[in-house]
């Protein structure tokens, strides 16, 4: 970093990653999933209906660019062409800017889907932490949406909300989690439901003598009592799982868990994956189903 | 399925819930869209490829505002929407 030039303390990591162990070249169908969401976008390759890569970056101001962008890290990595995918679905809140995709689901159904693969058929209640908005999603044991409810009035409760606490502490966004639990004293949450406002709430704090550990722990408790606010509209069923960025974060995931008496199912997969992977895993099914018609 | 549309803010707990499997085949004629003065309500496929009922995007952050005229100070006894879907999909939370 030259001097003069800002640290980006939100900056979340960006990750591509293939599995090694399977080859596309020897799949029957191969599907992508695109997430373009409001804060990042993933784009997730399937061979035969089981994950095969993906990539997480971070959305630009372009939609059709962001999706190409999130495709291409995967592409390239495993020397895949475009015309090498049977069936690409668009999720998430630019899904229908997708340029390359056969179809667009909502990330309501996609990220259930996703959640189900990536925790396991006992998963009820999915909890999506998104950038700027936040689900409570309810599905059944094929990862059918049952029941949902969403908010993407305020960012408050919101990954977007998290990123302007890391930049206000000048603490990198990763670090946040841990850093809220170092505290001698549990403090009370930010009381602002309002990013801005809880913003200068948080200002206010650290002027009164807080540490910016102390004011990071208040932020994550207003993050969970927000967001178990909204979840518990439509009950907590267990097994009960975290999709999302915040997912990344035990300084929320803990104080939610704390708040609703439950445990978050775990998973070896990238949370921020899950919407992508539900996209995907649709294209597979949809391609199944056409074969069954033809044949 | 379930759907709940709306928000909530500092003021309260605004959402229109729809069972959207009780629309499927609706049995009053998808009376809700011309019974609510507002013409919040419009049909969509979902997911699953069911034609269901759904709350328009535009609305949807300002149910508050949107549903004021029709709630008791705004003269109707009984919601609009509500009375005219009969298999008794719709659900306000206020």
């Amino acid at each position: 970093m030259t001097a003069g030039e800002k640290k980006e303390y939100w900056r979340w990591e960006e990750s591509c990653w293939i599995d090694e162990s399977k080859s596309w070249r020897d799949a029957k169908i191969v599907t992508a999933g695109i997430d373009v969401g409001s804060v990042s976008s993933q784009a997730v390759v399937c061979v035969d209906g089981e994950l095969y890569g993906f990539n997480s970056m971070r959305t630009g101001n372009n939609s059709p660019d962001s999706a190409t962008n999130a495709l291409k890290g995967v592409l390239e990595k495993s020397g895949m062409k475009l015309e090498d995918i049977t069936y690409v679905i668009g999720t998430g809140y630019g899904r229908v800017n997708v340029p390359f995709a056969h179809k667009a689901i909502t990330e309501i159904a996609c990220h259930a889907r996703g959640a189900n693969y990536m925790a396991g058929p006992s998963v009820r209640t999915i909890l999506d932490m998104g950038g700027q908005d936040c689900k409570a999603i309810h599905c059944d044991e094929k990862g059918k949406v049952t029941n949902f409810l969403m908010n993407d009035k305020c960012a408050a409760g919101t990954g977007r909300g998290m990123e302007v606490i890391a930049d206000l502490m000048q603490i990198p966004i990763a670090e946040l989690g841990d850093r809220s639990f170092d505290v001698d004293v549990e403090p009370a949450a930010v009381s602002s439901t309002c990013v801005v406002f809880a913003k200068s709430e948080a200002l206010g704090l650290l002027k009164s003598g807080y540490t910016k550990n102390k004011v990071i722990a208040a932020y994550c408790q207003a993050m969970a009592e927000r967001v178990v606010s909204l979840i518990e509209r439509i009950g907590v069923e267990n097994d009960f799982f975290i999709t999302g960025g915040i997912a990344k974060n035990p300084g929320v995931v803990r104080r939610i868990e704390k708040l609703l008496g439950t445990t978050a199912a775990k998973t070896k997969y990238d949370s921020q994956i899950a919407g992508a992977l539900g996209a995907a895993l649709f294209g597979f099914t949809l391609m199944q189903k056409q074969a069954a018609k033809a044949a | 399925m379930i759907a709940n549309y709306g928000y909530k803010d500092g003021s309260g707990e605004y959402y229109i819930s729809i069972d959207t499997d009780k629309c499927i085949a609706c049995a009053a004629g998808r009376a809700c869209m011309t019974a609510c003065p507002k013409q919040m309500f419009e049909t969509l496929i979902d997911d699953y490829d069911d034609e269901v009922m759904w709350i328009k995007q535009a609305s949807r952050r300002s149910l508050a505002y949107e549903c004021a005229d029709c709630k008791p100070s705004g003269g109707y006894t009984s919601l609009p929407c509500m009375t005219a879907c009969t298999p008794g999909a719709l659900k306000h939370s206020w």
